[in-house]
């Protein structure tokens, strides 16, 4: 999933400061998942903004509302109403749900309240990790279902470098795992060590964000 | 193609003879007579030079532009080269102009990562943006295919090819230990023409890694140098041992540093180096050695003198 944490409410502040009525607007998918723009959130920023504000002296009346999935227009009509009456909304939602918004409502400022951070797994209770950044170029069929292009904080294709811990961690933080670590346990343990001595070649990156921008078409779901 | 048309270094490995080369690291600023000094101090004590590429992620001078100017005084450079901070485009079009340049020995890395900064000691540039874009193995291939074939990556031709020995780093303790045979036999098997190693303290664990190398056939055909890196202190060790990926220190060996009086200790160091080298000579399969001092290469000349390396062939 899709993880995001909110902003410091100070940058927050510095974006509507100007404005007299906003609308927080948060999504139900991916980031009330991670906790960051759910109902709860919202329903818990209102509040600490409003009383924020009032100490800067500044007062903004605040409303509220939950999208379904920000990220798709149709969920955005039910708030077309809402809208007409804010000027400015900011959204608890990812990077997409932020524009999705702005796309739909021409005239209305909008503000992400979120750094989307990364394509995560929830690998315990209130922690995720990153597990794919989209490469365009699957290659967990050769590293043993692991992937080094994500988790690898170099992306390195042929094994680990000499960086690993004497703990098995990445050089770059004690609470990452070493990427290739994990694929060599796993191949070991999959009895497959020998098909790793193969020398990767350099990964085609034009299917991944360095080949610009994707738009990918399927004429057949196409009307 | 014989190493020994290629370089000095290539030329003293393919002799048969012991292979000593030490580290210059290039100067945090354009400042010549600095590197000057360090070319002066370590003159005649080795094979090839090696020129650090931007270590630990800190801005130094560009590892081309400090190879070519310890050329031109007449050492021979290995120049040093991570994928940190090029794509496939840099790194081709540098290998092709370091090799117009005259410089003919390459190390392949693929470099500490950014966040590295100096190991915290400098601000560095934990906020730039990596590259990454082919990791060493993958750069010791397209040297061998420049070299070899005269081709670039995506296969184009280049108008000359581009005579280097090939190198590039083992770290034979770092985890998982199991792997590091392999990874090893990945290098050579992409072109590697020589190995320099992580740091050596611990003889034993070192011997019984070369002897896996061994039993793949891998020292036939590549050269590994161990690194030696002359201990300053108990307290440089410990930091080593305890932060440093792949280097295990033997207890007995920090005891003696901590052991030494103040003013014994640059001599007690240079006795350890002296001893961790004859060891290593006696390693079947070692070719040569790659010793540094960090921030104190004037011990450099004593230790390869005791060693039993000078002159240099």
């Amino acid at each position: 999933m899709i993880f995001g944490e909110q902003k410091p409410i100070e940058a927050l502040i510095e974006k509507i400061a100007g404005h007299k009525k906003i609308l927080i607007a948060g999504c139900a998918t991916c980031v009330a998942e991670c906790a960051a723009g759910g109902e709860e959130e919202v329903e818990t920023l209102a509040p600490l903004l409003s009383m924020a504000l009032r100490k800067k002296g500044i007062e903004i009346s605040i409303e509220t509302c939950v999208i379904e999935k920000q990220c798709e227009y149709e969920f955005l009509e039910e708030i077309a109403e809402k809208i007409l009456h804010v000027d400015a909304v900011l959204s608890l939602a990812c990077g997409i749900g932020v524009q999705a918004l702005a796309e739909r409502f021409k005239n209305t400022p909008v503000y992400p309240a979120v750094n989307t951070a990364a394509l995560t797994i929830r690998e315990q209770e209130g922690v995720w990790a990153t597990r794919c950044v989209a490469c365009g170029d699957c290659v967990l069929g050769e590293t043993f279902g692991i992937c080094p292009v994500s988790r690898c904080s170099k992306s390195l294709l042929n094994g680990p470098c000499g960086g690993t811990r004497s703990s098995g961690k990445c050089e770059i933080s004690e609470e990452l795992d070493c990427a290739w670590g994990l694929i060599i346990d796993r191949a070991e343990s999959c009895g497959k060590t020998e098909t790793l001595i193969t020398v990767n070649k350099p990964k085609n990156w034009s299917t991944s964000s360095h080949g610009g921008p994707k738009r990918k078409e399927r004429k057949d779901l196409k009307p | 193609m014989s190493l020994g048309n290629v370089s000095n270094l290539g030329r003293v490995l393919d002799s048969g003879s012991f292979a000593v080369t030490v580290e210059i690291g290039p100067p945090r600023g354009p400042d010549i007579e600095a590197l000057k000094r360090k070319i002066n101090l370590l003159k005649g004590v080795a094979d090839a030079y090696n020129v650090t590429d931007n270590q630990t992620a800190v801005v130094r001078m560009s590892s081309i532009a400090a190879s070519k100017i310890i050329l031109d005084a007449g050492l021979e450079p290995v120049m040093q080269m991570t994928c940190r901070d090029r794509n496939r485009i840099a790194l081709q079009s540098d290998l092709i102009g370091a090799s117009a340049l005259g410089i003919r020995n390459c190390l392949c890395l693929s470099g500490d990562h950014q966040s590295a900064g100096a190991s915290g000691k400098l601000k560095g540039h934990a906020g730039s943006k990596n590259v990454f874009d082919i990791d060493s193995i993958q750069l010791v291939s397209v040297l061998k295919g420049l070299r070899d074939d005269a081709k670039q990556e995506s296969g184009d031709a280049v108008t000359h090819p581009t005579p280097f020995l090939i190198g590039a780093a083992w770290t034979p303790l770092a985890p998982p230990v199991s792997f590091r045979t392999i990874r090893l036999a990945k290098k050579i098997n992409a072109g590697a023409d020589f190995i320099q190693t992580q740091a050596v303290y611990d003889i034993t664990k070192f011997k019984e890694a070369v002897a896996r190398a061994r039993d793949m056939g891998l020292t036939d055909r590549a050269a590994i140098l161990p690194g030696i890196i002359v201990p300053r202190s108990a307290m440089m060790l410990e930091y080593m041992h305890k932060n440093v990926p792949g280097v295990d220190v033997p207890e007995a060996i920090i005891k003696r540093m901590a052991a030494a009086p103040k003013e014994n200790r640059v001599a007690i160091g240079i006795d350890i180096a002296v001893e961790l080298i004859a060891r290593v000579i006696e390693i079947p399969g070692i070719r040569g050695v790659h010793v540094q001092a960090i921030e104190a290469e004037e011990v450099l000349p004593e230790v390869i003198k005791r060693a039993g390396l000078l002159p240099r062939p």
